[in-house]
């Protein structure tokens, strides 16, 4: 029980960090994109923000043997870099320009996206499901 | 951009960072977007359904809440070519499953912990962006 209260809490600040930030409005990470055009530095200062709150979570779950619910911390990834991040990354980031939105802002936004944001939302979750089935195949490729 | 935007973002900012401390320090778990969908929709999660749930509930309940404090305009302001938006979401989806992460997983928790992958991925997916928003505004016009 505590585990679903914790994650509703993230997933609420969230959303709401999501709304004041300005992320949910389209125009703003495309602006932040838009380094040829009227250029908006908004997402740099969400993202510094952001960041600043996990550099001392991260630095505490150092000190701690556990999280709250008693589950160990997320170890740490091998710091390999492979092709899947990189064309995965790629990928993501041609979408996120083209329609302005990545998953948060997107789910968050739900409520009040309209049709395009609903539109938005099934395209993805349809990406995700074929999301493994191109994965096998670029490493069957990357292998050769 | 208006002039106080900055500030709203930094503090919507932290809010995010607050939040993504929240489910690392109170449930042991990086709060990426991408990742707590995607759980679900390939059932590669479903181990945990129930706080994936109860996240991204809270994800569309809380802002939908907010939104009558608003007295000005937040609309989302997405295109209204629905086909960019459909390719926009296909790519968004297909890509964050590949690389295992978005902006608020490699972003903002991989950023923060130093994480070399973290750093990469998101190096990657702001030139990929900055170069289509540069392509299909700028060359072809379309967004």
């Amino acid at each position: 029980m505590q585990r679903i209260f914790l994650a509703a809490l993230s997933g609420g600040l969230f959303g709401a960090g999501l709304l004041v930030s300005g992320m949910t409005d389209t125009t703003k990470v495309q602006g932040w994109l838009d380094v040829f055009g009227a250029w908006d530095p908004t997402l740099a200062f969400v993202l510094g923000g952001a960041i600043i709150p996990m550099l001392i979570a991260w630095n505490m779950t150092t000190r701690r043997a556990h999280s709250l619910v008693g589950k160990p911390f997320p170890p740490r990834p091998e710091p390999k870099l492979e092709h899947n991040l990189v064309i995965g990354s790629v990928l993501f980031g041609a979408g996120w320009a083209l329609a302005g939105l990545c998953p948060g802002p997107a789910i968050a936004s739900l409520s009040w996206g309209g049709t395009g944001g609903i539109a938005f939302i099934l395209a993805m979750i349809v990406g995700m499901m074929v999301a493994q089935p191109i994965k096998l195949r670029i490493d069957r490729i990357a292998a050769l | 951009m208006i002039e106080t935007d900055w500030i709203w973002g930094l503090v919507g900012g932290l809010m995010i960072g607050l939040a993504a401390a929240v489910f690392l320090l109170g449930n042991g778990r990086i709060m990426g977007a991408s990742g707590i969908i995607g759980g679900l929709v390939d059932r590669t999660g479903l181990g945990n359904w129930a706080e994936r749930v109860a996240f991204l509930a809270a994800l569309v309940v809380v802002p939908a809440l907010m939104l009558p404090l608003y007295a000005v305009d937040v609309s989302t302001n997405i295109t209204s070519n629905l086909a960019v938006v459909i390719a926009g979401g296909v790519l968004v989806g297909v890509g964050t499953r590949i690389a295992n992460g978005c902006t608020s997983g490699h972003g903002v928790c991989g950023i923060s912990r130093i994480s070399l992958r973290g750093i990469v991925a998101t190096v990657f997916y702001l030139l990929a962006g900055g170069l289509t928003m540069a392509l299909f505004r700028h060359v072809f016009g379309v967004i």
